[in-house]
């Protein structure tokens, strides 16, 4: 098979092998295994989750259910940089909602959308757990603390 | 007297999360001294006579929880330490992890040891990636100590420890939806009894407890329970970190002990309210599914028992507070919004009463509410209510009401103006 035509990487296979055997049970490694998808390949195809559904010996149907059930695993691809804005309670209270429409403005694309360039993507996100940073936000995996409009200009800028 | 610092005794420093830092303030006394001279069931007994109470959100007694375990039989015990902080206005078992992931670790494996586990789960909020690499990091150093893995300490006793990642879901800090996210499926509560102690992970017996819980036995096992049962009030001992953000000049974690009037956590540690002249309108001292206390009711201790009695839950001690500029009805509709986004489904009342909150509420805050709206959102709150497998239903149904009974007339105001009074619809974009 060409690699062109591979649903994961040797590399990503290698480590859904490795998962496998890791917990006391199989099964256990299903949510790992759809990480190591998308960190290959920024979201988590249908392809991919079929393959992962063969390693696991469950039904694509399964796998299909526990991508849709947790916010996280992508089903379309989402930006380079992909801002998640909290919008729960003492975010809100804090200006969240401002942050969000900053970003709209800026990025001249709605909530849930991705820029044309594919450079980024914006989506309000449940609580981060982070209200002393309030308002706060992830871009990928970092934390960003207490945004106002002049550190998402900054950070738009930063961001290439 | 002073109150010294526990929980928090480490995080101030540099390099906090390190095994080196960990050890020179102490860390993993504890442990020796529990391997090396008490059985499991002296640490179970230990913990017990504490009267420590689960700080994830009911405050059941952690000793009785583990005494439900089944006689020791053919099939493995597991720990799952439950790491899904996720309940709004809730960050303080984050700071832990990422500040003092030693002191957790020490209570997982004294908490281990005392209920002969041999591997335990720490299931992590996915949206805590620093949290996670930084604990598996801890982890990686306590094997190479020898306080994790075969033979611990030469005791003979063996654990290994496992980080899982959640993806992103409110409902797998729920214990039995955080048992189905790691047997890698959807996260769906399970019908009670049979409880996770008997049927748990994988069929096996099971224990789930909060990070903040865990970091209180080593204290227990090191200095006793006698001592333990010194802190704080009777029924309700030990120190506890307490979460405060909104409407506040300094948001964050404070560590005191159980009962503290929730006036000295707002004025003394957290600052006071961010605007002098915008007074306290309300607060949910328990995070946002527990229920609402307007500012006449907020002269509360900040316990169990104390909140019980004045009608809402210290919960996992998220507390949020609201100034005289907050709309209630745009509070409750943000609340509302990440219950229906955050319902797993699976319950008729929780899956479509969630819908009709934000639904109704909607309509309130746009100006177009109808005079009966108050009064439906109380119906479709007890009809949610006591309907449900897990708790997620009373913790939509529980603000609802409460926002509704404190605030009617706010909530009135909002029909009769036909629209809100304080701009919010037009201010949450």
């Amino acid at each position: 098979m060409s690699t062109a035509t591979r649903a994961v990487s040797v590399e990503t296979e290698k480590k859904i092998d490795a998962l496998l055997t890791k917990y006391p049970r199989k099964s256990s490694a299903l949510l790992p295994a759809l990480y190591a998808v998308q960190e290959e390949h920024g979201w988590v195809p249908e392809e991919a989750q079929d393959f992962v559904a063969g390693k696991l010996g469950v039904s694509p149907a399964f796998v299909a259910g526990v991508v849709s059930f947790y916010t996280m695993f992508h089903r379309k691809p989402v930006g380079r940089h992909h801002f998640q804005i909290c919008r729960t309670l003492s975010c809100m209270l804090r200006g969240s909602h401002e942050v969000m429409a900053r970003l709209e403005q800026k990025l001249g694309i709605a909530r849930g959308a991705v820029t044309p360039d594919g450079r980024f993507s914006l989506q309000f996100v449940e609580c981060l757990g982070a209200c002393d940073t309030a308002p706060c936000a992830q871009v990928n995996d970092d934390d960003v603390p207490l945004l106002d409009a002049a550190k998402v200009d900054e950070l738009l800028a930063r961001l290439k | 007297m002073a109150y010294e610092k526990l929980l928090l005794k480490n995080v101030g420093r540099d390099d906090s999360h390190t095994l080196d830092v960990s050890l020179a303030g102490g860390g993993y006394q504890a442990l020796k001294k529990a391997l090396s001279g008490m059985t499991p069931e002296a640490v179970l007994e230990e913990v017990k006579a504490s009267g420590l109470r689960g700080r994830g959100g009911a405050g059941f007694p952690t000793g009785m929880k583990w005494s439900f375990l089944p006689k020791l039989g053919d099939k493995p015990r597991y720990l799952c330490v439950n790491a899904d902080e996720s309940e709004p206005g809730t960050f303080k078992d984050r700071l832990l992890i990422e500040r003092d992931p030693h002191l957790v670790l020490e209570g997982i494996i004294l908490s281990s040891f005392a209920i002969h586990c041999h591997t335990a789960f720490f299931y992590i909020r996915g949206e805590f990636q620093k949290g996670a690499r930084i604990f598996e990091q801890a982890i990686a150093e306590a094997y190479a100590k020898g306080f994790l893995g075969k033979n611990i300490l030469g005791s003979g006793y063996d654990l290994d420890v496992l980080v899982y990642r959640g993806a992103g879901a409110y409902i797998c800090g729920e214990e039995t939806a955080l048992l189905e996210s790691l047997e890698g499926k959807r996260g769906l509560p399970r019908i009670k009894p049979p409880f996770p102690a008997i049927v748990g992970l994988y069929g096996c017996p099971t224990i789930i407890n909060n990070v903040e819980t865990l970091a209180n036995v080593p204290f227990i096992v090191e200095r006793g329970a006698g001592w333990y049962n010194g802190i704080g009030r009777p029924k309700n001992t030990g120190p506890k970190l307490f979460c405060i953000s909104g409407h506040v000049k300094k948001p964050g974690v404070y560590e005191a002990p159980l009962g503290i009037p929730f006036k000295e956590l707002l004025n003394e540690h957290a600052g006071g309210m961010l605007h002098p002249d915008r007074p306290l309108k309300a607060a949910v001292p328990g995070g946002s599914s527990m229920k609402v206390l307007p500012a006449a009711r907020c002269d509360v201790l900040l316990d169990f028992d104390s909140l019980a009695a004045a009608g809402t839950m210290l919960g996992s001690a998220g507390g949020m507070v609201m100034d005289s500029s907050t709309c209630m009805v745009g509070a409750l509709l943000n609340l509302a919004e990440f219950y229906e986004h955050e319902s797993c489904g699976q319950c008729t009342p929780c899956r479509e009463g969630t819908g009709w909150f934000t639904k109704i509420l909607h309509r309130l805050e746009a100006g177009h509410g109808r005079k009966e709206d108050p009064d439906l959102l109380i119906d479709v709150a007890k009809r949610v209510e006591g309907n449900t497998i897990c708790p997620f239903g009373e913790a939509i149904a529980w603000p609802v009401q409460s926002y509704v009974a404190e605030f009617k007339s706010e909530f009135d105001d909002h029909v009769t103006k036909g629209a809100c009074p304080f701009g919010g619809a037009a201010k949450r974009g």
